[in-house]
């Protein structure tokens, strides 16, 4: 992949960690499992996978968008 | 009685802990204005991670999160965690990494002090001190008057209001003077395992004693309303994403936390760092806003100061465990207070006083900060005793003032094309446009069903820091090459 491609990618998949940290499909839902709100597990499970997609990112494309600007400059 | 000693003595504990981490972080200071502020941009990835965790989220946490929770339902769980674990994570590398690499390579220590010299202009360097200090200055205030209130309440009134928010500021003075950044950030390391601690503590035994986790959070649904639902009342999708928006983007410009930007010892810390975060933040919200939800649910009424933990703590948990939790929300809220002082300091000297005067040398300069320190507590702290109405608006509405910072700062740092009057105009404009949204009364506070003014501000800053930016030229003293040098590792 190019520079270009790659960062649209990890933006697109950063914009999809924003879009849904809020489950917006279940939206009026009031189900209760194991002592919370279904949609707060949403939640706690999404926020894992920021988490992991951070990781990822400080593993395969860290840099990306900032330190390319500097070999340019 | 027994209650009150306890919380006073564990005040009194953390504070003599907090000195002395001072001292031994004034030891081993160099004076230089550059260990005082940035702890020589030395911090490892546990403090890093821990300093902004506790100037982040302290007392907000402790107190205003659950309230919220309370009154509106667990959505906030849903708003503090898009703002905080996702979108500021996003800025943290956004942002915050461009902004350790230029702050390294060029030296820089402030905001004002890395657009300034950016744009060759003292004068823009100046402005973005003061519009930080404006709002930095009646969140502080807040800071103290909570304090204040919280150690009267706690004593009963043996301590009047003055007296505790004057002793907890003579404290601050003493021991952020003293300690500097480095100090700082170890007792917010500190502070921050003990806050994550005590609310899992609180999480568990509540949930406990009311008989389980579910049928805690099975008394939501009879409430009015259904708080269990996903969204509805005051959680309207705009208001979730204009307030997440808001906060996240306002984060990054709170001198406290922007500073923070600065300090980490090396790009492995920051790597490290990142992917920790949105796991230690949720790990914090889901037990701190589902214990004000159940305080709703189990009939919970709120203290004298509007404060909905304590009295659930007092309800279901033995005295000396909510005295725990509550000195512990104190101590939380100076571990915020501190960070905000020494940043504030360093804005006050290096970005407004400095420029008017001959550069001093640097061992003066690191005094001239402690000096700052005492100053700018000692002024917010008589602000304090007068409540004046307007310093607590603009307290109350300081996130959104400090979130119209960050667009123009992100286009600064990324596009090269940008240009002095083009920041110029998208600062001032949104500036200008956010207050009168908070103090006019024909600028409306939200727009096309919900969506918070502080949002359109930030978009008008964008936008006019693009256009005006496109129209004109830069002058001779830009510098773009100065965002393009990094001193990657």
């Amino acid at each position: 992949m190019t520079s270009r491609t790659e960062a649209v990618a990890w933006a697109v998949g950063a914009l999809l960690l924003v879009a849904l940290a809020v489950p917006w499909f279940m939206w009026g839902s009031d189900a209760v499992a194991a002592g919370l709100p279904v949609w707060v597990w949403w939640h706690v499970g999404w926020l894992c996978l920021t988490s992991v997609f951070f990781w990822a990112f400080t593993r395969r494309a860290w840099g990306l968008g900032i330190e390319e600007v500097s070999t340019r400059g | 009685m027994a209650e009150t000693a306890i919380q006073v003595g564990i005040l009194v504990g953390y504070m003599l802990v907090a000195l002395a981490v001072g001292v031994v972080a004034y030891r081993l200071t160099d004076r230089t204005p550059e260990d005082y502020y940035l702890a020589s941009r030395s911090l490892g990835t546990v403090v890093l991670l821990f300093t902004t965790f506790a100037t982040l989220l302290s007392a907000f946490t402790f107190f205003a999160g659950p309230n919220i929770s309370y009154r509106l339902g667990p959505e906030w769980i849903l708003v503090m965690g898009l703002m905080d674990g996702v979108i500021f994570g996003v800025l943290w590398y956004v942002v915050g990494y461009k902004q350790w690499l230029v702050g390294k390579a060029n030296g820089y220590l402030t905001l004002g002090e890395m657009l300034g010299d950016r744009f060759g202009s003292r004068r823009l360097r100046v402005l973005v001190a003061a519009v930080s200090i404006f709002w930095l200055f009646p969140y502080v205030m807040l800071q103290q008057q909570g304090a204040g209130t919280a150690v009267e309440a706690l004593t009963g009134g043996a301590v009047p209001y003055w007296a505790g928010a004057g002793g907890i500021t003579l404290f601050m003075i003493v021991y952020v003077t003293l300690s500097g950044m480095r100090g700082v950030a170890w007792t917010d390391t500190l502070q921050g395992l003990f806050m994550l601690g005590m609310v899992w503590a609180a999480f568990v035994w509540v949930g406990t004693a009311v008989g389980g986790f579910g049928a805690a959070t099975e008394t939501l649904r009879g409430l009015d309303g259904n708080p269990l639902a996903l969204g509805g009342g005051a959680y309207t999708p705009a208001y979730i994403v204009s307030t997440a928006v808001s906060i996240a983007f306002g984060v990054t410009m709170f001198p406290q936390v922007n500073q923070r930007f600065f300090v980490a010892k090396s790009k492995a810390v920051i790597k490290r760092t990142l992917p920790l975060w949105p796991v230690l933040v949720v790990l914090l919200f889901v037990p701190a806003f589902m214990l004000g939800s159940w305080a709703a649910g189990l009939g919970i009424e709120t203290n004298v100061n509007g404060n909905v933990l304590p009295p659930l703590l007092l309800e279901y948990t033995p005295t000396w465990f909510a005295a725990l939790v509550i000195a512990g929300a104190m101590a939380a809220m100076m571990s915020s207070s501190d960070s905000m002082l020494l940043s504030g300091s360093s804005y006050l000297t290096r970005d407004v006083y400095r420029p008017l005067v001959a550069d001093p040398d640097e061992r003066r300069e690191a005094w001239l900060g402690r000096l700052g320190v005492v100053v700018f507590a000692t002024l917010t702290f008589v602000a304090s005793l007068f409540q004046v109405g307007t310093l607590l608006e603009i307290g109350d509405t300081a996130f959104g003032g400090f979130a119209q910072l960050a667009l123009p700062v992100i286009v600064a740092l990324y596009w090269s094309r940008t240009t002095r009057w083009g920041i110029y105009a998208g600062i001032g404009a949104s500036q200008l446009f956010y207050l009168a949204s908070v103090f006019v009364d024909v600028v409306p506070g939200s727009y096309l069903g919900g969506w918070s003014a502080s949002v359109v501000g930030m978009l008008l800053g964008l936008v006019l820091t693009v256009g005006v930016s496109a129209v004109t030229t830069p002058s001779t003293a830009e510098d773009p090459s100065v965002y393009e040098r990094t001193g990657a590792d």
